[in-house]
């Protein structure tokens, strides 16, 4: 096992890539994942591999295809509105089933917007973000260790899926320092069969195309591509559980809101209220059925986000009306005050119990 | 036709093109197959192909491909040469292609002197869609989008894509060529093959334009294509070397 | 026990790079640390700060709200952050840039003229090392050993010559809490 060393997320992310075997990484500068594509500059030609900075987002992306296509490990980063911009080429990567590993270190919007933290990309990242039926696999880690284990993770992932992976980060996952075990030297045992390598002693020629002219095989296509989001559904979903065995109330939140609701619920806890913590770790596929088991319970909940609102959706759709789903978010850089979080937990449990007594007096 | 055919050239499928009576995308893939052929290019060549008529490039020519998405082609073959440097690797890209949606991706990968070849299919319109104007539909000329001719006041004039790489420093090789007449024929299959070449050898960017015909959508038969060709475009898009490797063949 | 710590003051005075020399300090004792720097359009207004959380525990919010040390080296970030330290909290000031201290009744106040200090070791630079040698007399949040440990580990090779002159600085101020008590 390696040295614990303290990392800036974004320098644990590029790190990680190259120790999973990233052999080309293509960017462009925004705030703030700059000190990513800076690492990578510094860093991939010391380990054979290329960087480049290129003129646009859509370059970057395009890139990225290209060099998945040939077969290495690929990736590019960005910010929200870069990420926007790389939307058709994450259609495309879907649609041609190429692996690649995108990150997004998440800014706020609409337009240019800001460059603090948010979390307003949850709709773009989870829903599709370009054209077509297709989804991407979405990890949302929440600490600097987190960035690098499932930075490696979502090259494992890619290449075994043939998807589109997005590590969803913001500013301060980026931009935080943690100690960090970075993970060990990746040894790529996926074949990639169907790479455009050069035809060479092959046999057949491969092709990489997202073309479909006939309905009833782009319909097959479409069918694949499902069934792959299904597998993944069924085998990848990932979450963490936190103090939610005897809690009435469960926050439910990722990334860096989850840091924040983890101070919120720990505050909680001290004055005696029953809080935990679900931190859904891949965002899709979402982890429905925790959710889902402690809504049977008739658990509250209360989705925190650094939005005005997306994952809550989720949440609504896994609990299916059971029981009461609240949301609290903070949007437009500005971070909420745990203290902010622990008020509306509080309010929730004073509900709660105000429902209960009116209940039982309704029995009598 | 007056060319010597002995034999379909191997990098090129056995089946039959798409393309409509007197297009000249056919021609060209046909000019490529030989010159990969002489070459012994297909086994270690990946081809990216366009949006547009020459989409299904894929389908004709022998060698792994890549369908990028509307003018990206050159970011994808970057992509595919900076993972692969020792492979190689071709664009074929039309002019709304290339000219439109895709000027960044050209521009950057020949002001880079990525080591990639272009073969830069200009025939003026979009032809796929049903012939809209295209950056390089000249001026007066009708399409469906300028149904009294391209007005210079109102859509500018066209892009000389040659000409406008020819300001750059690192391309290696940029030619413009035709295919309405054997003569030029010959002289494009040259320049296509020299462009191979060119990046076998490690010299940087090599784009070669053929000037081509589409008589569907120019609304004429093959013949008054080939002279609307010789009259009016290579009046606008002169048939000459811009740029030629030092030192090269 | 968490010590949530801000350390705020001009941009160009080592505050990012001490606050994290301290945290590697932390986690060379093997504590739970994390470090965060304040980013965005107040990288523009003439401050610069940080947030340190050192702990025995897993660290839940990074951030730092309500610090159980504030150490401010200039008079924006005396004003900014004095009315934030926790009752019974710690507030150092260097008081070679600032003016005065709060009013604060609650809190323990330190004033340190940390660039007089530092210039008698011979350069003001050093000045942010004095106050944590400061902080380490007053508090033993981190060891001396470790914040020196953390210099070899931190500094490239070719600066660890600076090392005997802000081990001096690091000195100075710990013997100058230590003389307060």
């Amino acid at each position: 096992m390696s040295e614990k060393v303290l990392m800036k997320g974004n320098e644990a992310i590029a790190e990680a890539a190259i120790l999973a075997g990233c052999r080309c990484f293509f960017g462009y500068p925004i705030t703030p994942q700059n000190e990513l594509i800076e690492y990578m500059a510094r860093h991939l030609p010391e380990a054979g591999g290329t960087f480049l900075q290129c003129e646009s987002e859509i370059g970057a992306i395009n890139m990225v295809f290209g060099a998945s296509s040939a077969g290495v490990r690929a990736m590019t980063s960005s910010s929200s509105p870069g990420i926007s911009l790389k939307q058709e080429g994450i259609s495309y990567i879907a649609g041609a089933e190429l692996p690649a590993v995108i990150v997004n270190i998440v800014r706020c919007g609409p337009g240019l917007g800001g460059i603090l933290p948010s979390q307003s990309d949850y709709f773009q990242s989870t829903r599709g973000g370009g054209h077509g039926d297709y989804r991407m696999f979405v990890l949302a880690p929440n600490s600097v260790q987190e960035l690098a284990d499932l930075t490696l993770l979502a090259f494992e992932k890619a290449d075994e899926y043939r998807t589109p992976v997005m590590i969803l980060g913001d500013g301060i996952l980026g931009q935080m320092m943690e100690p960090v075990v970075l993970p060990e030297k990746a040894t790529i045992t996926v074949d990639k069969p169907w790479a455009t390598t050069g035809r060479g002693k092959r046999g057949k020629n491969n092709l990489v195309s997202s073309l479909f002219l006939n309905p009833e095989e782009l319909e097959q296509h479409n069918f694949k591509l499902q069934r792959k989001y299904d597998l993944m559904k069924e085998k990848e979903t990932r979450w963490e559980s936190y103090l939610t065995e005897d809690a009435e109330v469960i926050v439910v939140a990722y990334g860096s809101a989850a840091r924040l609701s983890m101070a919120a619920v720990n505050m909680a806890r001290e004055q005696g209220i029953k809080a935990g913590l679900i931190r859904p770790i891949t965002l899709f596929p979402f982890p429905d059925q925790p959710i889902r088991a402690q809504a049977e319970k008739g658990t509250a909940f209360l989705a925190v986000e650094l939005s005005t609102g997306q994952m809550v959706e989720d949440v609504r759709l896994a609990v299916e009306g059971r029981s009461p789903v609240h949301f609290y978010g903070r949007c437009g850089g500005v971070v909420p005050d745990p203290k902010e979080i622990l008020e509306k937990i509080v309010a929730i449990r004073a509900l709660q119990e105000a429902r209960s007594e009116s209940t039982e007096g309704g029995a009598a | 036709m007056t060319r010597k055919v002995y034999s379909r050239p191997q990098s090129v499928v056995d089946m039959p093109f798409h393309y409509c009576p007197g297009c000249h995308h056919g021609l060209i893939h046909g000019l490529m197959g030989e010159a990969l052929d002489e070459l012994d290019l297909t086994e270690k060549t990946i081809g990216v192909g366009p949006v547009g008529c020459g989409v299904f490039v894929y389908d004709y020519l022998d060698t792994d491909m890549i369908q990028a998405s509307h003018g990206r082609a050159p970011a994808v073959a970057t992509g595919v040469k900076r993972a692969l440097p020792d492979r190689f690797v071709f664009t074929y890209q039309g002019d709304g292609d290339l000219a439109a949606i895709g000027t960044s991706e050209i521009i950057h990968a020949a002001a880079r002197g990525e080591n990639i070849t272009v073969i830069f299919v200009n025939n003026a319109i979009f032809g796929m869609t049903g012939g809209q104007t295209a950056p390089t539909t000249l001026v007066g000329q009708t399409t469906t989008t300028a149904p009294i001719g391209r007005l210079e006041e109102v859509e500018g004039a066209p892009i000389q894509v040659c000409e406008m790489l020819n300001t750059l420093q690192k391309p290696a090789l940029i030619s413009r060529v035709s295919v309405h007449n054997p003569a030029n024929i010959m002289r494009a299959k040259k320049m296509i093959k020299k462009a191979f070449q060119c990046q076998l050898e490690g010299r940087g960017f090599s784009f070669v334009e053929v000037l081509s015909s589409c008589p569907t959508n120019w609304r004429m038969n093959p013949l008054q294509a080939l002279q609307w060709i010789e009259e009016t475009m290579s009046a606008y898009y002169p048939i000459k070397d811009f740029r030629m490797p030092e030192g090269g063949q | 026990m968490e010590h949530r710590i801000i350390l705020a003051g001009f941009g160009g005075q080592g505050v990012m790079l001490t606050g994290q020399l301290m945290t590697y300090a932390g986690m060379m004792e093997g504590k739970e640390v994390a470090w965060i720097p304040s980013y965005g359009p107040e990288m523009r207004g003439g401050t610069a700060n940080c947030s340190i959380t050192i702990a025995d525990k897993p660290i839940a919010s990074p951030i730092v709200y309500e610090p159980t040390v504030a150490i401010v080296l200039n008079q924006p970030s005396l004003e900014k952050f004095a009315p934030k330290v926790v009752p019974g909290g710690l507030l150092m000031i260097n008081s070679s840039l600032v003016n005065g201290q709060s009013d604060r009744t609650d809190i323990r106040q330190i004033g340190l003229k940390a660039n007089d200090l530092a210039n008698e070791i011979g350069d003001s630079k050093v000045a942010n090392m004095v106050i944590l040698g400061s902080l380490i007399g007053l508090t033993g949040i981190i060891s001396m050993e470790s914040i020196l440990e953390s210099l070899r580990k931190v500094l490239p090779p070719h600066r660890h010559k600076l090392i005997p002159m802000n081990q001096q600085a690091l000195e100075k101020g710990m013997e100058q809490v230590l003389s307060l008590s």
